[in-house]
């Protein structure tokens, strides 16, 4: 009798063992194929767009004149640095002025502060179709600049400004407190302390969210729509004039009957968002790395 | 602040908030001498080393009375000049903290901020302090290497140095090697031993060996109050306070 029961024990243990067995096997190849999934569905985006797209370019679509026979994104290159430029220039001055603010200056607990943190984030998470309607408002027809680069420009710098003060924020928090003490028990000024110690530490993660903002301004096109004309075959003469941009011009060809022109479009954006994404992952990495570790 | 450096406390009392940190503490401090300020965790001895350099300054609702004296000036006054102060008044803190430049650019910090520019200057005051935390052999073929890849005992001497370079008369030292090895300690230890001819140092410290090997008196802080201040040999072979007893035999702390 002894010897029975203690072999169904035995066996029942198997037996909750397999199963455990199942479903860890389960589970695994449950969540692999999500994962293939997932894969899959952006490397065939990706595939598409380039097989799609790469046969279409040429030297004149990259740099000839724009005729409607055929079309050149020469306007939208030039129209996108501009943009970049224009959005760079104002955002980071302010985006980053205003982080140093709000982490040096203002005590951290503060119900202002917390509510500027609060509108931050959510000015972030607007759709950019909104901002666009703002800059059309706003900038193109209140401040009568017309449908223009700078209008998009600064439609763009509010957009990224939010992100910037986000980003640039997090990296003055991530400087230790101990060399800011280290830098005031030396007899440096607040201002010393900032430019001297604060911002070198924090330079590599500030710079990153730059470089992230650029993509994101060069993946923009609902904003643009509303604000810079989308004029796409002439070269802007300066930063007054209307334009267009690459994101915009994926747009206009793709719904005025230049699909090939479209997806060519579409590989020169893609390719240049991706490498600025990679670029700022190695920029974070080299300068980012053991710096602020101490041993 | 002109010739003499030491350090008179006269009923200094300090506040964080509702919290009262400090009792009525009085206190001198002598010239070219190393005081020790020992106690248990929390009894404001960390606090009160801060005072000196006003880095409690930095602490929100941190409030301070009393008179704090160095040499013949009230250090509170509205008219101190603070950075002034901190240049006089050197700090070297609980962890490491050179900043992620340099080994030049860390010590010539402090001259840089005071206006010395010139750069035969700074390499002068770069090699002396150096030389004086003991760092110079170590280190004089790497100076345009980061600070961040000397070791805790080197990164710690390089704070030391950094603090020298601004030609300080006094030096702060707030539990210097509790983050270091004993070899590193005793490197220390010693350099407190040689600076204290030119300097007034006053050390916080945890261990009372410590306390021992380097300082002429010692101070027994508990919740906020001084319980005893002595000559450092008395306070450990003859403590007046049973308190004071108490700790130093190892009794609570």
């Amino acid at each position: 009798m002894k010897h029975t029961a203690r072999k169904t024990i035995r066996i029942q243990r198997t037996n909750a063992h397999k199963r455990k067995v199942y479903k860890y096997v389960f589970f695994k190849i449950l969540t692999q194929s999500m994962l293939i999934l997932s894969l899959s569905a952006l490397i065939s985006v990706i595939v598409f767009v380039l097989i799609r797209g790469i046969p279409y370019i040429n030297t004149q679509l990259l740099f000839g004149d724009y005729s409607s026979k055929s079309p050149s994104i020469k306007p939208a290159l030039i129209g996108t640095l501009y943009l970049i430029i224009i959005s760079i220039l104002i955002a980071a001055p302010i985006g980053i002025g205003s982080a140093i603010f709000l982490t040096e200056y203002t005590k951290s607990k503060s119900r202002l502060i917390q509510v500027i943190r609060v509108a931050t984030e959510t000015l972030a998470g607007i759709p950019s179709i909104v901002y666009g309607i703002f800059g059309y408002i706003v900038f193109v027809r209140a401040l009568g600049l017309g449908y223009s680069l700078i209008g998009g420009g600064l439609t763009l710098a509010v957009m990224i400004l939010p992100t910037i003060v986000r980003s640039t924020e997090e990296s003055l928090l991530a400087v230790p407190f101990s060399l800011r003490e280290g830098s005031y028990a030396l007899g440096s000024s607040k201002v010393r302390t900032i430019f001297s110690v604060v911002l070198p530490c924090a330079g590599s993660g500030i710079v990153t969210s730059l470089i992230l903002a650029i993509g994101r301004v060069m993946s923009e096109s609902a904003v643009l729509i509303l604000t810079i004309g989308m004029v796409i075959n002439k070269i802007p003469g300066s930063f007054i004039s209307p334009g267009t941009s690459l994101a915009l011009n994926v747009y206009y060809f793709g719904s005025h009957g230049y699909p090939e022109q479209a997806s060519a479009t579409g590989v020169v954006l893609l390719v240049l968002v991706v490498s600025i994404n990679i670029l700022a992952t190695v920029l974070g990495k080299t300068f980012g790395k053991g710096e602020l570790v101490n041993g | 602040m002109d010739n003499a450096y030491n350090i008179t406390v006269k009923e200094c009392d300090l506040h964080y908030g509702d919290f009262q940190a400090l009792k009525n503490i009085n206190m001198d401090i002598n010239e070219h001498e190393v005081t020790a300020f020992i106690g248990p965790s929390g009894c404001g001895k960390s606090t009160f080393i801060r005072i000196f350099n006003r880095m409690n300054d930095l602490v929100e609702g941190c409030v301070i009375t009393g008179e704090i004296k160095i040499g013949e000036q009230n250090i509170y006054d509205k008219s101190t000049d603070i950075p002034l102060l901190r240049k006089n008044v050197g700090m070297v803190f609980q962890k490491p903290n050179p900043f992620p430049m340099s080994i030049y650019d860390n010590i010539a910090f402090a001259p840089r901020t005071f206006g010395t520019k010139k750069r035969a200057e700074l390499d002068n005051i770069v090699e002396h302090s150096l030389k004086q935390a003991g760092l110079w052999a170590e280190v004089k073929e790497r100076l345009r290497k980061s600070a961040m890849g000397l070791s805790g005992g080197q990164q710690q001497r390089l704070c030391i140095a950094r603090a020298l370079a601004a030609q300080p008369k006094i030096l702060l030292m707030d539990e210097p090697t509790s983050a270091l090895d004993p070899i590193s300690t005793g490197t220390i230890e010693e350099l407190i031993n040689q600076l204290k001819t030119d300097y007034t140092i006053v050390i916080v410290t945890h261990n009372m060996q410590q306390a021992t090997r380097v300082s002429d008196k010692t101070a027994f802080f508990l919740l906020g109050e001084v319980i005893e201040y002595s000559r450092t040999v008395e306070l450990f072979s003859k403590p007046k306070d049973k308190r004071t007893e108490n700790y130093i035999t190892g009794r609570f702390g």
